[in-house]
């Protein structure tokens, strides 16, 4: 297989166009003879659905929530970027792609970056056309917002519900081709294989979660936007119900896997309580500007934090990082707690958490103005956790929050299958192996609502389809293979509840393809991952039966494949024999135990082949060229 | 701490439902209510009996997924939280929880304490947008918008479409989510071109949902997750008045 990124011709500012130019259309009248499903309606899908379907394809949406608008973009919290340089601080489309290459620590394709840094001012327009309520300033225009340590404000922000706000937005503009009938919206259906007809993806098998009926859906092209793979470490940011099935089922279909290794830890979350913990719920990074983040110098010290004198303390960050302190990236802050509490620092009754402390901010200025500034944020502290954040400091603890890879794709957002697109968190494409903050809802919506509607067409417009009917053999095929599936797990009436394995896995996955891998605890996790998977298709317990509503089933379907993408995960993660971005290789950090990139040897996206069950998977490289934003040390010094 | 539950349970719409008490053993005081059904379900299941089904997703009061009637409390007694965001501490130890769903003519039972809340998208289908196609808008500066009107618009913008409103509405009315949309796009210029349409549109939906009126009680503002004011629902009125007359 050959891997074609078909980045176009030109200097960067003009690839897009150039691109839009020389793509072939679908006449207007023919478009409504296309039928385009599209799995998944968060911000990525909905937007894409929507645009789709006001050009006047047939759309076909799926989402395994009850409404769209309860898909996880909803809870991003901070902004969105858009250079639209309306603070007049030197942003431009250039900086933006500039700063996110570099914040990706190299690992990005520049042609797709530079689009999107493109499009993102476009998305702003039609958010606020929607009806989007962004923060505004007292004349009236749009207020900005300087985020994640960006040097300029160009994040437009719906006070801590941005990513609620966008979503609802798309929804609005979905809920509206729904009515119009232009939209077939199937609520409460899990994606659960993909159908690949005459080598082209030509429909899924989705699961109807209140029947448990298995139902076929075609058209001429898939589009996939069912967000990350977080969960795979079972404690995480990400909502319950959030898997990795389609893009799974879509990659042992053929589609290869980019970068699997990389995911995002946010160093601000509150840490787990206790082993009933069923998530973690992550505070906003914007604590990092007031708060100093401390440990005891003892190790286990058990004294309260009022009863640890001032020389006690250690300020780690600022000791480490005396210019940037407390606002390291998100990586290194991170890694650095971990490391403090695996080395016994740890504090609060599990000893896995660090302090962020906000006693000298309230001192300068004032409880009220900290009140002002983050009570929202200290609510949410205190309800959680019954501690009150302004008489003693919080504890935090890193957690996983978002995944960089994903399916691979190339410029067109198309997988190595034809005819199989991949948007949003779901594919690899735009932050290499760091994302920045406020550039996620960036990316689902430009995906969705200004890349998908031209790309498709090119390829609708070039390729001969042969009819394909929902109940034609392929997708015949494919139902059975997944009730097959079905059965095996009612077979084998083991005595452990999926989560039970779900959880071993995550233990796993944190422990050792977390933050600070190395070779010795990477290659034990591809012992003990297989080793669980044997144990679970041996013990598990799944209840009820496949005839209906049933949330053991779905749990343990999602389960399933959780289990084979972890090995995955942790052979990318072995292979990548360098540090860069959020993942952390241990053996490979310069003297102050920075990050170690090897540009030589690593700058290509790892795109991973499946070659059947039991087998091992293929790498292709593609080779990434840095023509314009040449590679350099990240240093927070 | 100990808790024992009343729980219904019901098999399906077309099922009687009843309550079935459990109890909840040695839950830690931190635990969320759904992180205690959790362990609960966990119980049942090994007893190879059928979970406790309930909605939920983000479990940070965001996704509006989740929703009990708490002892008689749409979301329980707390203010301003959604179901997923109650903490167990709030409860007293040995306390006895009933445990029901939303209880609405235009929410049918799916299981135990999951219902269809479709009705909501249908209103929201029928006019609960700005008719604006993708591409082909002006720059987003190119309206200004008072600073208050746009803080109004976000609060309403805000619920979570949970349906905790009308679940506490005696009348079952779905008013204040109707309102809190109608009344953010009325609030915003864009939303000026269709205002009339879309209050028309979505409260002739939702009176073919079979969803009550309003006759003000306020106990939806009592617990919205979100705090949305019944201002809203004055707003609304007003717009379908003018719809009318204008």
């Amino acid at each position: 297989m050959k891997l074609e990124s078909k980045i176009p011709e030109g200097p960067i500012e003009k690839k897009w166009d150039n691109h839009r130019f020389q793509m072939k259309l679908v006449n207007a009248a023919n478009k409504r003879k296309y039928t385009i499903v599209v799995v998944g309606t968060g911000l990525a899908g909905a937007s894409a659905a929507a645009a789709l379907a006001e050009l006047g394809y047939e759309v076909v949406a799926l989402s395994y929530h009850e409404s769209p608008r309860r898909a996880h973009s909803i809870a991003a919290q901070g902004g969105i970027n858009a250079p639209k340089n309306y603070t007049n601080d030197g942003d431009s489309v250039y900086r933006l792609f500039y700063d996110t290459v570099k914040g990706g620590d190299y690992r990005a394709r520049e042609a797709n970056v530079y689009r999107l840094a493109q499009v993102s001012g476009n998305i702003i327009d039609q958010c606020v056309a929607q009806g989007v309520p962004f923060a505004r300033e007292y004349g009236g225009l749009l207020d900005n917002r300087s985020f994640g340590g960006a040097q300029v404000s160009r994040t437009f922000y719906a006070r801590g519900q941005t990513g609620q706000q966008l979503l609802l937005g798309a929804y609005s503009a979905l809920s509206r081709q729904i009515g119009l009938g232009k939209i077939k919206f199937y609520p409460r259906r899990e994606m659960v294989d993909l159908v690949v007809s005459d080598g082209l993806a030509r429909g899924v098998v989705a699961r109807n979660l209140l029947t448990g009926e298995l139902e076929t859906y075609a058209g001429h092209a898939v589009v996939l936007a069912t967000g990350g793979y977080g969960n795979t470490w079972y404690l995480s940011t990400m909502a319950k119900a959030s898997n990795a099935t389609a893009i799974w089922r879509a990659y042992k279909r053929g589609a290869l896997f980019g970068n699997p290794c990389f995911a995002q830890i946010h160093p601000t979350c509150i840490p787990q309580s206790g082993p009933y913990q069923s998530k973690l719920t992550l505070m906003s990074e914007s604590l990092r500007n007031d708060g100093r983040i401390w440990v005891p110098k003892k190790k286990a010290d058990k004294r309260r934090p009022d009863e640890i004198p001032e020389d006690e303390r250690d300020y780690y960050l600022e000791r480490l990082y005396p210019s940037f302190g407390n606002l390291v990236p998100r990586d290194v802050a991170s890694r650095r707690a971990k490391e403090m509490c695996d080395n016994g620092y740890g504090v609060g009754p599990t000893a896995m958490a660090v302090y962020l402390d906000f006693s000298d901010a309230i001192k300068r200025n004032g409880k009220a103005w900290i009140e002002e500034k983050y009570g929202n944020l200290f609510d949410m502290y205190h309800e959680i956790t019954a501690e009150d954040p302004y008489a003693s400091p919080m504890r935090i603890y890193p957690a996983i929050h978002y995944t960089m890879g994903g399916i691979w794709v190339d410029y067109n957002l198309m997988s190595t299958v034809p005819g199989l697109y991949v948007l949003g968190e779901a594919n690899f494409s735009d932050h290499g192996a760091n994302r920045l903050g406020a550039s996620a809802l960036m990316q689902g919506l430009a995906d969705g609502y200004f890349i998908i509607p031209y790309t498709i067409g090119d390829y609708l417009a070039t390729t001969q389809f042969k009819p394909a009917k929902p109940d034609a053999a392929p997708f015949k095929e494919t139902t059975a293979e997944v009730r097959e599936r079905i059965k095996k797990l009612f077979s084998i009436k083991g005595k452990r509840p999926p989560d039970a394995f779900h959880r071993a896995l995550g233990k796993v996955m944190w422990d050792y393809v977390g933050m600070g891998r190395t070779k010795e605890g990477l290659t034990k996790a591809l012992k003990l991952i297989p080793q669980i998977r044997q144990e679970f298709w041996e013990d598990v317990k799944v209840v009820g039966t496949g005839n209906d509503l049933n949330t053991e089933l779905e749990r343990a379907g999602r389960i399933v494949d959780f289990l084979e993408l972890a090995e995955l995960i942790a052979i990318d993660a072995l292979h990548r024999r360098e540090s860069c971005g959020g993942h952390f290789r241990t053996e490979y950090q310069t003297e102050d135990g920075e990050a170690k990139r090897n540009d030589r040897d690593y700058a290509y996206v790892a795109a991973w082949e499946y070659t059947g069950e039991g087998k091992k998977p293929v790498l292709h490289k593609e080779k990434l060229v840095f023509e314009y934003v040449k590679p350099t040390t990240r240093s927070y010094k | 701490m100990n808790f024992t539950l009343k729980v219904w349970r019901q098999k399906d719409r077309n099922s009687e439902g009843g309550f079935v008490s459990y109890t909840a053993k040695d839950i830690p005081p931190d635990a969320s209510i759904l992180e205690m059904l959790d362990v609960v379900n966990n119980d049942l299941i090994m007893r190879g009996e059928e979970p406790i089904a309930f909605d939920h997703d983000c479990r940070e009061g965001i996704c509006g997924s989740c929703g009990l009637v708490i002892s008689g409390r749409a979301h329980g007694p707390h203010r301003g939280a959604a179901t997923c965001e109650v903490r167990m501490r709030i409860f007293r130890d040995g306390e006895t929880i009933t445990l029901e769903p939303w209880r609405a003519k235009p929410f049918p039972i799916i299981r135990d304490l999951m219902v269809d809340r479709t009705a909501l998208e249908r209103i929201m289908q029928a006019g609960g947008f700005i008719s604006v196609k993708t591409g082909g808008v002006p720059d987003a500066n190119a309206i200004p918008i008072r600073k208050d009107a746009a803080e109004e618009a976000m609060d309403a913008a805000a619920c979570i479409g949970c349906g905790a409103c009308v679940a506490a509405c005696k009348n079952g009315s779905a008013m204040l989510f109707v309102a809190a949309k109608v009344s953010q796009l009325a609030l915003l210029p864009q939303g000026h071109a269709e205002r009339k349409e879309r209050v028309l549109k979505m409260i002739t939906q939702m009176d073919a949902e079979g969803f009550g009126t309003c006759s003000n009680t306020y106990a939806c503002e009592a617990e919205c997750p979100k705090k949305i004011s019944v201002s809203h629902i004055a707003r609304l009125n007003r717009e379908y008045l003018r719809a009318g007359v204008l």
